[in-house]
C-alpha cells in the first residue's frame, strides 16, 4: 500500500452544458492541468476552457521555410559542384527543375513536422493515463460528461479540488489512485 | 440599401443599379468610339475584359454546383450572391457577339487565305473554322445556361415552398453539370484563348484557364459580401467565419493557380520543343517580361504569403485590399496570355483596355444587384441554413 499515490480527480457532470460551466469555472479557477471528457465535441469548449490556439503552424512554418531553401540549394550543388552532368543540352544550373524537388522536400518535412509536433504538444504516445483507473470513465464513450484534474496542477490540493468540483457540480467525485 | 429583416429582401438598390449601368453603359459608348479609332486594338482590349468576366460567372456556376454537390453547411448563407453571379451568364452570351464580330482581327485561322498557306492550320480546319466556333460557343452558353437556370429556379422554389425533393434535384443537376462544365470550360478556354496562337499546344490550358476563374468568382464573391456588410447589411448573417473560408479558399486556389502555371511551364520548359516554347518566348521579350515575373511575384507568391496566417484571414480591410489585388493579378495574367499575340514588342495598354473592363464590369455589376434585389439575399428554407448561420471556426 505503500505505493499508492494520486495522480488526479474525476469529476461528473450531468450534461454537456454543464460541463461548458465547469470548463470556465476551472478556467477562471486558475486550473491549467486538467481536461474535459465528453462523448462528442462540443461547441465552445476550447474558449470555455481558456485553450490557446495551438503553436504547431509556427512549428512547420519555419521547417517549410527552411527546406524549400534547402532543397532548392541542394539540387543546386549535386548539379552544378557535386555531379556535374549536361542533361538534354539545358545549363548546369537550370533552377527552374529545381521546384519539383524543392516543393517536395518541402511538403515532407512540413508534413513530418506537424505529425511528430502535433504527437509531441499532445505528449503521445503514451500508454496510459490516470483517468483509467476509473471504472466510471468507461462511459465517456457513451454518455458521461467528465473533468479531469492531474496532480501535477500547481492548484491541486487533494481536499480542495475535491471540494471545489463538488461546489461547480460535479458528482461521483473519484481519486485517481496509481497502486503499482 | 436596405434589408427588409421579415423577408430578407434588398430594397433601395436602385442607386446602386444605376451607377453601374450607367457606368458600364458611358463606358462601353466611349469604347464604341475606340472601335472606329483602332479596330484591332478595340476587339483585343474587348477579349481580355470579356474574358475576365466570363471568368467571374463561370468560377460562380462552378462554386453553386460544388456546394450543392458537397451539401456545404457554411457556404449556404453565401449561395444567394454566389448565385447571382452566376446568372449573368445570359448577359455574357449576349456580350459575346463582338468577339465573334471581331472574329477576322483576333484570330488569324479565322481567315481563309492564311489557311491555305498554313498546312497545320489547314489540318486544323476541320475543328477551327468561323462556323464551328460560332456553334460550340452557343453550345457552351446553351448548356451553361440549361443548368444555371434549372439550378436557380429550384433554389428560388425552395424560399416559396420546401420539398426534399429540390435538395435531391439541386444535386442531381450538379452532377452531370460539374461533368459538362469541366468539358466545355476547358474547350472554351481552347478556343476563344488559346487559339489566338493556334500553332501552340497546351492540354493544361483549360484548367489554367478555370483555376483563374476560381480566384476571380471568389474575389467577385467577397467584394458583393463586404459592399453589403458595409451597407449593415447580412452583418450577423455572414460572419467573418464566412469570410475566413473565403479566403481559404482564396488562398487554395492561389496555390491551384499556381500549380497549372508551373505545370504547363516546367513541361514546356523540359521537353523544350520549338512550337511549345514560342509560346514562352513571346511572353519573355522586351516588357512582356514584367508581366511574367509579375505572374510569379504578384500572382502567386504574394497572395500565397498575405493570406498565410489565420489573422490575415479574418482582418476584413486586409482581406479587401488582398482580394483586389488578387482580382488585378488574374485581370494582368489574362493580359499576359492574350495580348502578346498581337503586341509583340512588349507591353501595350490603350485606355481602352480600362473603358472596356468597366464597361463590361458596370452591366455585370448592375445584373448581380438586379438579381440580388429581385429575390431574398438569403435561401431561406434551405435545410442547412441554420447550420450555415452558426459557423463557427474553431
Amino acid at each position: 500500500m505503500s505505493n499508492e499515490r494520486i495522480e488526479g480527480i474525476l469529476a461528473e457532470f450531468k450534461n454537456p452544458a454543464e460541463l461548458l460551466k465547469a470548463a470556465e469555472k476551472m478556467r477562471d479557477a486558475g486550473y491549467k492541468d486538467y481536461d474535459c471528457h465528453s462523448p462528442f465535441p462540443i461547441h465552445g469548449m476550447d474558449k470555455a476552457m481558456g485553450e490557446k490556439r495551438s503553436i504547431l503552424g509556427w512549428m512547420v512554418g519555419p521547417v517549410a521555410f527552411v527546406m524549400v531553401i534547402f532543397g532548392f540549394l541542394f539540387e543546386g550543388w549535386t548539379s552544378t559542384i557535386a555531379y556535374p552532368l549536361v542533361i538534354s543540352g539545358k545549363p548546369l544550373f537550370s533552377y527552374q527543375a529545381y521546384g519539383a524537388v524543392a516543393f517536395a522536400i518541402m511538403v515532407l518535412t512540413s508534413a513530418l513536422t506537424a505529425l511528430v509536433g502535433m504527437l509531441a504538444l499532445n505528449k503521445l504516445p503514451r500508454f496510459h493515463h490516470p483517468v483509467f483507473y476509473s471504472d466510471r470513465f468507461a462511459k465517456v464513450s457513451d454518455d458521461g460528461f467528465f473533468v479531469s484534474v492531474e496532480a501535477g496542477d500547481k492548484q491541486f490540493d487533494r481536499e480542495k479540488t475535491k471540494a471545489f468540483l463538488e461546489s461547480i457540480g460535479g458528482t461521483h467525485i473519484e481519486e485517481l489512485i496509481a497502486n503499482d | 440599401m436596405k434589408l427588409d429583416q421579415a423577408t430578407y429582401r434588398l430594397s433601395d438598390t436602385n442607386k446602386l443599379q444605376t451607377r453601374a449601368l450607367a457606368a458600364g453603359v458611358i463606358a462601353l459608348l466611349i469604347s464604341v468610339v475606340g472601335f472606329f479609332v483602332d479596330t484591332q486594338q478595340f476587339f483585343i482590349s474587348y477579349l481580355v475584359a470579356y474574358l475576365f468576366w466570363v471568368s467571374v460567372t463561370l468560377g460562380a456556376f462552378f462554386f453553386v454546383m460544388l456546394f450543392h454537390l458537397t451539401g456545404t453547411a457554411w457556404g449556404v448563407v453565401l449561395r444567394r450572391i454566389i448565385e447571382a453571379i452566376m446568372m449573368t451568364i445570359p448577359l455574357m452570351a449576349i456580350l459575346f457577339i463582338p468577339v465573334i464580330l471581331g472574329i477576322h482581327d483576333l484570330y488569324h485561322w479565322s481567315h481563309a487565305d492564311v489557311v491555305a498557306n498554313d498546312p497545320i492550320l489547314e489540318k486544323k480546319a476541320g475543328y477551327l473554322n468561323v462556323t464551328f466556333f460560332v456553334i460550340r460557343s452557343a453550345v457552351y452558353f446553351g448548356l451553361w445556361y440549361l443548368i444555371a437556370r434549372k439550378l436557380y429556379k429550384t433554389s428560388l422554389a425552395m424560399d416559396e415552398n420546401p420539398t426534399a425533393e429540390q435538395v435531391k434535384t439541386l444535386r442531381k443537376v450538379s452532377a452531370p453539370g460539374m461533368i459538362v462544365f469541366a468539358l466545355t470550360i476547358s474547350f472554351a478556354a481552347f478556343d476563344w484563348l488559346m487559339s489566338l496562337d493556334p500553332h501552340w499546344y497546351s492540354t493544361i490550358f483549360g484548367l489554367y484557364y478555370f483555376s483563374g476563374a476560381l480566384l476571380g468568382a471568389l474575389g467577385i464573391i467577397l467584394l458583393v459580401a463586404m459592399h453589403l456588410r458595409s451597407n449593415n447589411i447580412l452583418v450577423e448573417e455572414i460572419k467573418v467565419d464566412h469570410y475566413h473560408d473565403l479566403a481559404k479558399f482564396l488562398f487554395g486556389f492561389t496555390i491551384f493557380w499556381g500549380y497549372m502555371a508551373f505545370s504547363q511551364y516546367l513541361l514546356i520548359w523540359y521537353a523544350n520543343i520549338p512550337e511549345e516554347t514560342i509560346f514562352y518566348h513571346e511572353r519573355w521579350v522586351g516588357t512582356w517580361k514584367i508581366l511574367a515575373l509579375m505572374q510569379v511575384f504578384g500572382n502567386f507568391l504574394i497572395p500565397f504569403v498575405g493570406l498565410m496566417t489565420r489573422n490575415m484571414k479574418r482582418n476584413l480591410p486586409y482581406l479587401k485590399k488582398m482580394t483586389i489585388w488578387i482580382l488585378l493579378m488574374h485581370y494582368l495574367d489574362l493580359f499576359w496570355v492574350a495580348v502578346p499575340n498581337f503586341h509583340h514588342k512588349g507591353i501595350v495598354f490603350s485606355w481602352m483596355d480600362l473603358t472596356l473592363f468597366v464597361g463590361i464590369g458596370g452591366l455585370f455589376m448592375w445584373l448581380i444587384w438586379r438579381t440580388l434585389a429581385a429575390h431574398p439575399v438569403l435561401s431561406l428554407n434551405d435545410p442547412k441554413l441554420e447550420e450555415s448561420l452558426h459557423h463557427e471556426i474553431p
